[in-house]
């Protein structure tokens, strides 16, 4: 019988005993990383992103340092990859993908979407990404160039896109509530809803 | 350590055709040639990690290429930004 073979519940359960025997973990730490994994939303990227974009300081850190801009906000990055941040700007435009495997900023945007890791993707956001980005209704002007990031190591990546014009005065709140898993992979780009009314703080 | 903007080539060496092996460079740089962009940090390599072999610790560099460099037809028109081990690195003259 090989590994492949054996029941997986009863596999998982076995190496759950023999990491506790052998003293490497225990139950109660083995919970609270599903917890930390299972509680990981795009909500925790998207506040990151709108506070970026009200405090200057903030987002200084979060470009040098995406992993203690991220604890700063309380957000649990122990054990995890480096966190590197991509400001999108009017020149350059940023799109994440993982062409070896899936490797994605979990921490900050939870479990990767199914595309995410779909074989086309990794292929074709190398290959043809304005192909890609067109597919998704995201057409860039002539002169933003693009800048394709293959998280191939030991950094996930995402991207800082830019704040929509038409949100002057808006709460920290109001802006995270624009921003999608999309935009921080980089396929799409945050919009302000048109005809939206300023929500000021 | 590599400085930023060195001009690089990442090595033609194929170690899947010698036997298991666990590669973080994709098979379609293998042979490209790029430039530093910067030193990201120094990691364990993962070639020994995968198979839990004492793994010393490695620069790891994010390398840009002009992505229509990598395929016969001249597209696409992006730059492509990929973390790269040194020891994948060839530094041109």
């Amino acid at each position: 019988m090989t590994l492949a073979e054996i029941e997986t519940g009863a596999l998982l359960g076995a190496l759950r005993t023999l990491l506790t025997e052998k003293g490497i973990t225990n139950p109660a730490e083995i919970a609270e990383r599903i917890r930390i994994t299972d509680t990981a939303s795009p909500a925790l990227g998207a506040a990151m992103v709108a506070k970026a974009w009200v405090d200057p300081d903030f987002r200084t850190l979060m470009l040098a340092d995406g992993a203690r801009a991220a604890e700063s906000m309380g957000i649990p990055m122990r054990g995890m990859p480096p966190l590197g941040v991509l400001e999108n700007t009017p020149e350059v435009h940023h799109l994440v993908v993982c062409t070896l495997c899936s490797c994605y900023p979990r921490a900050v945007l939870g479990y990767p979407p199914f595309w995410f890791k779909s074989t086309s993707y990794r292929a074709r956001a190398v290959r043809d990404p304005r192909g890609v980005l067109a597919e998704w209704g995201t057409v860039l002007p002539e002169n933003v160039r693009l800048r394709v990031v293959d998280s191939t190591a030991d950094y996930r990546w995402m991207v800082l896109p830019m704040r929509p014009a038409g949100t002057e005065g808006w709460s920290e709140q109001a802006l995270a509530a624009l921003v999608d898993e999309g935009d921080m992979i980089g396929v799409t780009l945050p919009e302000a809803p048109s005809g939206a009314v300023a929500q000021a703080e | 350590m590599i400085a930023p903007g060195t001009p690089v080539r990442v090595r033609e060496d194929w170690p899947e055709t010698r036997g298991r092996c666990h590669i973080r460079t994709p098979h379609f740089l293998r042979g490209a040639t790029g430039r530093v962009d910067r030193h990201l940090g120094d990691f364990p390599n993962p070639e020994d990690l995968a198979f839990g072999r004492p793994a010393v610790r490695l620069p790891l560099y994010h390398v840009a290429f002009d992505a229509s460099t990598l395929w016969a037809d001249g597209k696409p028109e992006a730059e492509l930004l990929v973390e790269l081990y040194e020891p994948w690195l060839e530094v041109l003259p």
